[in-house]
């Protein structure tokens, strides 16, 4: 993606309402073609900076600069590049999905014959044409997610901006959705995302930015990230016994190993691969049943618990969590 | 050009959606008949009393049926957050704005001759100067429409919008000349008249109807198009620095 140039750029760009800075001189840019994932907590920035660069809002300093249209004057000058997806369906309630489509088409000052065939496309790829002609208010969330996904791409614009596109809707649906992703993406849309599904942004995205209390902390390629895990051996043992104590007595046998008690026994960590046989054995000697030992292979979510500190779980707003699948 | 395609479908959309509505159009036409009917049998006058009621009648028409409206098309809709789908369409500001009041504007002239119209089958309008009526008509309804505008994106729920353009327009049924002459309020009170468009328009009104106008025609019309630029240039500046914050 590094030979392609930089669609959107950003330079030190800050927001405030009131006492909070909700974006803290943050600078980046997207490259043309790419995905580009923006991952952060709750109340991290994210949709602030959306709101900026989808000229909802006017930041207080910094510049905005999209396909060498500068933002300075009027934050209108890019809109006709763009598609929204905002965190919350926006559509009309009173309008059926059909006509929604049409008339966000409309904005876009597409003429009436192309609006109808461009909703009828979308309602079919979406999987919503049985209820094309039913009114918005009474589609379900994930329904309106996806037609709210719809209304963002009908003028088909080069560059879309998607604000968690998928929180709070079913595995089923959110799979759905990240393929329609994939796919916009491999036909040439630009697109910016924001989550907190660390196993999201790794599936989808080719460069993340980690961005916690308004600042970017790291940002850089998902390979990259990973490589920062690289080199690092992790080996899990399931048993039933205390987990504490068998650390304990690891570590002081196996100087070079570190010992983590998890839920389904121990983790052990090394800068070297870890040798199973004798740790096992080590174990048994101790009087603890191994059930299982296996290879753990480090995730995005590791790094980012590294470099931010945050636990995962304080990134999930809804209990109901999503398990995402493996092959969304 | 491609403007006016959005332009026209906020427009026929707010139609749809809100004007086109029974409970509106029944509003609209109920009313100003009521208003009619309770005059004369309240007051016992004649039908020869008529032309003097009828400017106040089409200028309340106006009234209630402009800035009733903008606190669903605009205030429901920013509350709802479907607004937003406008403020991220490329269409300017003041275009876009203009075809969300067009549907109010176009609604309050026409509910302003439904009185007209009722009135017709009563008593004679041939001597009424329709070239001065049906301007005036038009810029009542757009000042109306521009005030109700202002209140709707200065406040953040329905209801506030609600009470906010109550707040304006039952006095302003007193004090722009509606009903009673301006000149018979007293003399500290009338400043505030000549502080609202309406008094003007409704100036107008009797002039092209009876010929009793207070206020030379020219200036009414002038101050009545001021009313309206400002009004319009204030809402669109609130718009800017609350709404897209
Ligand atoms: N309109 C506003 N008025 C006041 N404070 C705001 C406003 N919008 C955002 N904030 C504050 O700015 C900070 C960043 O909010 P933002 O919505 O950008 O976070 P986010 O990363 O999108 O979070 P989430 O994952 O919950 O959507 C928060 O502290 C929030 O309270
Ligand atoms: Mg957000």
């Amino acid at each position: 993606m590094s030979d392609h140039k930089n669609l959107i750029e950003i330079e030190h760009l800050t927001k405030s309402f009131d006492d909070v800075i909700a974006v803290n001189d943050i600078s980046f840019s997207v490259k043309q073609g790419e995905i580009f994932g923006f991952l952060g907590p709750n109340g991290a920035g994210k949709t602030t900076t959306i709101n900026m660069l989808t000229g909802l809002s006017r930041p207080d300093a910094g510049r905005i600069v999209v396909e060498g249209l500068d933002y300075s004057g009027n934050p209108k000058v890019a809109q006709h590049l763009i598609g929204t997806v905002p965190d919350e369906s926006n559509l009309y309630p009173e309008l059926t999905g059909f006509d929604n489509l049409c008339f966000c088409a409309s904005l876009y000052g597409i003429r009436r014959n192309e609006r109808r065939k461009r909703a009828e496309e979308l309602l079919r790829a979406f999987g919503l044409q049985d209820a094309a002609g039913r009114k918005f208010s009474g589609y379900s969330k994930g329904m309106k997610r996806k037609l709210t996904i719809a209304a963002g791409i009908i003028h088909r614009p080069p560059i879309l901006f998607l604000d968690e596109p998928t929180t709070g809707i079913d595995v089923s649906s959110a799979r759905q959705i990240r393929r329609l992703i994939s796919d916009l993406n491999t036909e040439g849309t630009t697109i910016f995302l924001t989550t907190h599904y660390i196993e999201e942004a790794e599936r989808l995205c080719e460069r993340i930015a980690f961005i916690v209390s308004g600042r970017i902390i790291r940002i850089n390629t998902v390979e990259n990230l990973m490589r920062q895990t690289q080199g690092e051996h992790v080996v899990q043992f399931a048993f039933q016994a205390a987990a504490d104590k068998a650390c304990e007595h690891i570590v002081s046998t196996f100087p070079d190993l570190r010992c983590q008690a998890v839920p389904e026994g121990i983790r052990v960590e090394s800068s070297r691969p870890v040798r199973v046989g004798p740790l096992v054995r080590f174990l048994e000697d101790d009087g603890i049943e191994v059930m299982e030992a296996r290879k753990i292979l480090p995730t995005l979510e590791d790094v980012f618990v590294q470099i931010t500190g945050i636990e995962p779980g304080a990134m999930k707003k809804e209990k109901e969590k999503i398990k995402m699948g493996n092959n969304g | 050009m491609n403007t006016w395609i959005a332009f026209w479908n906020i427009l026929a959309k707010d139609m749809r959606s809100y004007y086109l509505k029974p409970p509106n159009i029944s509003w609209g036409l109920l009313f100003p008949l009521l208003w009619i009917a309770m005059f004369f049998v309240r007051s016992g006058l004649g039908m020869d009393k008529l032309p003097d009621l009828l400017p106040g009648l089409m200028a309340l028409s106006i009234l209630f049926g402009t800035t009733s409206v903008l606190s669903v098309t605009v205030t429901f809709e920013k509350k709802s957050r479907s607004f937003e789908r406008l403020l991220l369409a490329p269409i300017p500001l003041e275009i876009l704005m203009l075809a969300k009041t067009s549907g109010a504007i176009l609604f309050g002239t026409i509910n302003a001759f439904v009185p007209l119209f009722a009135a017709m089958f009563l008593i004679d309008l041939s001597g009424v100067s329709w070239g001065f009526l049906i301007p005036a008509t038009v810029l009542i309804a757009i000042s109306s429409t521009f005030l109700g505008l202002f209140i709707s994106v200065s406040v953040k729920e329905v209801f506030e919008a609600q009470t906010f353009s109550n707040f304006f327009r039952f006095p302003m049924i007193f004090l722009c000349g509606l009903f009673f002459p301006i000149a018979a309020l007293p003399m500290y009170l009338r400043p505030l008249s000549y502080a609202l468009p309406l008094t003007y328009g409704t100036d107008i009104l009797r002039g092209s109807m009876t010929g009793s106008n207070v206020m030379p025609l020219g200036s009414n019309f002038l101050i009545l198009a001021v009313f309206c630029v400002m009004l319009f240039y204030i809402s669109l500046r609130n718009i800017n620095r609350r709404w897209i914050t």
